[in-house]
């Protein structure tokens, strides 16, 4: 089981951009979505984190997300920011991301 | 004094049956000439004999400033009336306090053009028994009209006023420009009370509100907020997008087949729609090219354009802002018109007949064309019918402009939310991402493809708006209609219904 | 041909400009990752532009990206995004001398090989400072992988101790300079920013001063100066009828299989034809010749 090894943070709150935080956790995949577009688009974001997260081999994990109504891309670029930062690794295996 | 002529001579003189003449019937010379005059809003209420279950009407000439509709409603309150309809031109985001006369009983049914803010949330969820009745600006004359809405008690709010009940919008601390709307009301309601902040000298002519119209006044501390009524000049965009679609729509025009000598425009106020007006304005001192006359919701971009010669007559039903409100009342040809002058569908003469060009904006089209600009992305009621439905309707080239996306809400969906403005009567779509040219219009797709404008299919543009959001879910609705959106004749286009929660 | 009129900037942090810069169709936009990205904000805005740039909406665009300097902690993270994500040009910041560009050129070469990447990356060089001013010309012809020299009016300027002015001569030596470096070495010459994104007049004075200086291009910091800049570059109708002359001349001299091209009694040689390729494109993208494309 993968997990974080510290707190962090990415993005910000502007509009079109998302706030990411990233707690570390012992019980899998635990996300708090706050959006902009929840009611349209809500269940595709939620899906499109734990897409990322798979494919970073993060398992354990806390997210809180505040979301102003982000494209995909920016969702996945901001997400991955801040899993690295919680990681704490300096390297980067692309092809997780 | 002797009679000259007795009863039962009389009774053969004419077709009436006068009465003979006798000076005890004739009143008191001159003594009351303010009789009109009352010192509150509750005793002007009284005058008028309004009883539960009556129509009363506001206008919203005042816009986001206006302080009218809430400081009577307040009294109507706490006078106890129940059951009564509203029937305001259109209601803003001020009007929030509605929601507690509706949950009160004293407001039961609403005809309106728009509706926003807490009070369009709460009526997306359900507040009301009876569903809201939307109708355009000309769709609401036509209401009053063929009898539908029928006016017991009409507020109208004015900057200033005589003691007779002359009033203009054009003047005073509070001015707002046209009254346009108003004129409706003043003609047809059974009792009008007129509500002011600024009593000037006897006789305020010439007047849009008339002396003969007006059964009472009342003076109140403010019937509007300057600023909020609209300051200044409304001001033109530097947003990129908005100048790259109203660049796009200027073009298209120039290229349309109706940039003559002579033509007619009129534009909404988005920010894009604005800005066209301005390349639009560019383009006329280019090729030396005059519109014979503006028409609308008249802001400070159309003054400007009209006092360079460029346009050579205003028609104003609503003046946006304190710069358009001041033209109205200083240039002879900037004209006010009413609402039925303006875009009645049962009026003999609605100036929209005459239009050339209309460019509009929207909150939703589809691959229909059709236009929705009264519920957003979540499905609450929060925009207005307004002038949208009449002036597609009969421009002869009606042009939505409109980003591609908002943020991450697709501008262009496959069917929108709700039909204010059906596809049959829309002719073009211009987005910053593309343009596209109803089918029907193949001369106007020739023309433009001949002048070098890339047109694609509406279905491109949707699949590009949901290429970049993603597919939305759809909005989850009840069965039950919370309003009712009328088209410019009376007839039911479509319903709003209640949100599920 | 590719034009390379306008090059947007667009601060990689900055997600509203990053979703929305391939709407207004620069000819390049050109992603930064350097002095108007925080340092705090770097990885942020690295990860944001690899996305971007693999973006279908960037697809048919040019896309170039600003990279830190290697000799930064981030510099090298920064290649790896960039030549991974698909973008066609690296610029390289502070370019002094021809050393800078060497040994960005061989770590692009290690990092192109490691992931694979079969497109050569390009090169873009931005003279900074008046050593890079002097070194214009022998930067212009280093390397294979170069198709252009950029000024950076603001840091220059700081460098030669004096201040930017509307009028710009404090500009005339470098401008001069990299014009010549570039038109030498047969590649792209860039001019400089213009700040001030209200004055739609100097905007327009400066980039027809640039323009007739014989400048490719110029970097713009506002989708509003793209119409206008490309105003500016839009070819007179004169000059695209002498253009169409031109090249129905070299397509008739080719199907007659004749070696020399000739227009109204003038031989019309390579540099001929090239300039009239040049203002056909110009004037294709400027939506000038109609029927005629």
């Amino acid at each position: 089981m993968n997990g974080v090894r510290q707190n962090a943070h990415a993005g910000t709150l502007e509009s079109s951009d998302v706030f990411v935080q990233v707690f570390p956790h012992n019980h899998g995949v635990e996300i708090e979505l706050n959006s902009d577009v929840e009611e349209i688009y809500g269940d595709a974001i939620h899906e499109l984190t734990h897409k990322t997260l798979k494919r970073m081999k993060i398992d354990n994990v806390r997210l809180v997300i505040q979301d102003k109504g982000a494209l995909d891309f920016v969702i996945k670029a901001r997400l991955q920011t801040a899993l690295l930062r919680a990681i704490g690794n300096e390297s980067i295996d692309w092809s997780t991301l | 004094m002797n009679s000259r002529v007795n009863e039962k001579e009389a009774n053969t003189l004419t077709s009436v049956n006068a009465p003979v003449f006798t000076c005890k019937d004739l009143a008191p010379k001159g003594n009351d000439r303010e009789s009109k005059l009352c010192d509150t809003i509750e005793e002007a209420i009284k005058r008028s004999k309004l009883k539960n279950g009556m129509t009363i009407s506001f206008h919203h000439a005042f816009r986001g400033g206006d302080k009218v509709l809430n400081k009577v409603m307040h009294v109507i309150a706490k006078m106890g009336f129940q059951d009564l309809t509203i029937a305001s031109s259109s209601l803003a985001t001020v009007h929030d306090e509605l929601v507690e006369h509706i949950k009160n009983g004293v407001v039961t049914q609403i005809y309106t053009s728009g509706l926003r803010s807490k009070l369009g949330e709460a009526i997306s969820h359900g507040l009301m028994k009876k569903p809201v009745q939307i109708h355009s600006h000309g769709g609401r004359v036509h209401l009053i009209k063929s009898g539908e809405i029928k006016i017991d008690v009409a507020f109208i709010g004015v900057p200033s006023i005589d003691k007779f009940g002359n009033a203009s919008g054009s003047k005073g601390r509070s001015k707002c420009g046209s009254l346009g709307y108003a004129f409706i009301d003043a003609e047809t309601a059974k009792y009008v009370i007129a509500i002011s902040e600024e009593m000037v000298t006897y006789p305020n002519l010439p007047s849009s509100i008339s002396q003969d119209q007006v059964d009472a006044i009342v003076l109140v501390d403010e019937v509007g907020d300057p600023s909020k009524i609209g300051e200044g000049a409304t001001r033109l965009t530097t947003n990129p997008k908005e100048l790259l679609i109203a660049r796009r729509t200027a073009n298209l025009i120039e290229h349309s087949g109706l940039f003559n000598e002579g033509f007619s425009i009129q534009t909404g106020t988005g920010g894009a729609a604005l800005a066209t007006t301005v390349f639009l304005g560019d383009k006329m001192k280019e090729k030396g090219i005059k519109a014979d006359f503006g028409l609308g919701g008249i802001t400070g971009t159309m003054v400007y354009l009209h006092e360079e010669g460029l346009i050579r007559k205003l028609l104003d039903v609503q003046s946006f802002d304190s710069f358009a409100a001041e033209s109205l009342d200083r240039n002879p040809k900037h004209i006010e018109i009413s609402a039925n002058e303006y875009a009645n569908f049962s009026s003999k003469g609605a100036a929209i007949k005459q239009l050339d060009v209309v460019v509009l904006s929207a909150l939703e089209v589809d691959v229909d064309f059709n236009v929705n600009v009264i519920t957003g992305s979540k499905g609450l009621l929060r925009g207005a019918s307004g002038g949208h439905s009449d002036t597609a309707a009969e421009a002869k080239l009606a042009i939505i402009v409109c980003p591609l996306t908002r943020g991450r809400i697709p501008t262009i969906t496959k069917r929108v939310n709700t039909i204010i403005t059906p596809g049959c009567t829309v002719d073009a779509v211009v987005t910053d991402q593309g343009i596209a040219v109803h089918p029907r219009n193949v001369e106007l797709k020739r023309k433009l493809k001949k002048a070098g404008l890339h047109l694609v299919k509406i279905e491109e543009l949707y699949e590009r708006a949901i290429a970049l959001c993603g597919e939305p879910k759809p909005i989850e609705y009840l069965d039950r209609s919370v309003a009712v959106i009328r088209y410019r004749d009376g007839s039911v286009i479509d319903v709003v219904r209640q949100l599920k929660k | 041909m590719k034009l390379r009129r306008s090059m947007l900037f667009v601060p990689g942090s900055n997600t509203a400009m990053v979703c929305n810069a391939f709407i207004y169709k620069p000819d390049t936009v050109m992603f930064d990752l350097e002095d108007s990205v925080a340092l705090s904000e770097k990885d942020s805005a690295r990860l944001m532009v690899y996305h971007a740039l693999g973006h279908w909406a960037y697809a048919n665009i040019e896309t170039a990206v600003r990279v830190n300097p290697l000799e930064s902690p981030y510099g090298i993270l920064d290649l790896e995004a960039v030549i991974r994500g698909g973008a066609d040009i690296i610029r390289l910041p502070k370019t002094d001398t021809v050393e800078d560009v060497l040994v960005m050129e061989k770590e692009i070469e290690r990092i192109e090989k490691a992931c694979g990447r079969k497109e050569k990356i390009k090169l873009l060089a931005a003279i900074e400072s008046a050593q890079g001013v002097v070194n214009a010309v022998s930067i212009a012809s280093c390397s294979d992988r170069l198709m252009g020299i950029a000024l950076g009016a603001e840091d220059y300027v700081r460098d030669l101790r004096t201040e930017r002015t509307k009028e710009g001569s404090e500009l005339t030596a470098a401008r001069s300079q990299i014009l010549l470096a570039a038109r030498a070495a047969k590649i792209n010459a860039f001019d400089s920013i213009f700040s001030d994104v209200k004055d739609k007049e100097g905007f327009i004075k400066e980039a027809e001063y640039i323009k007739g200086l014989g400048f490719d291009g110029k970097s713009l910091i506002n989708p509003n100066q793209i119409t206008l800049l490309h105003k500016v570059y839009a070819p007179s109708e004169d000059e695209i009828e002498w253009a169409l002359e031109v090249i129905e001349a070299a397509k008739e001299a080719k199907t007659k299989g004749l070696g020399v091209v000739s227009l109204d009694g003038r031989m019309v040689d390579a540099p001929i034809i090239a300039r009239a390729e040049w203002t056909l494109a110009r004037a294709e993208a400027s939506g000038l010749l109609g029927e005629r494309a």
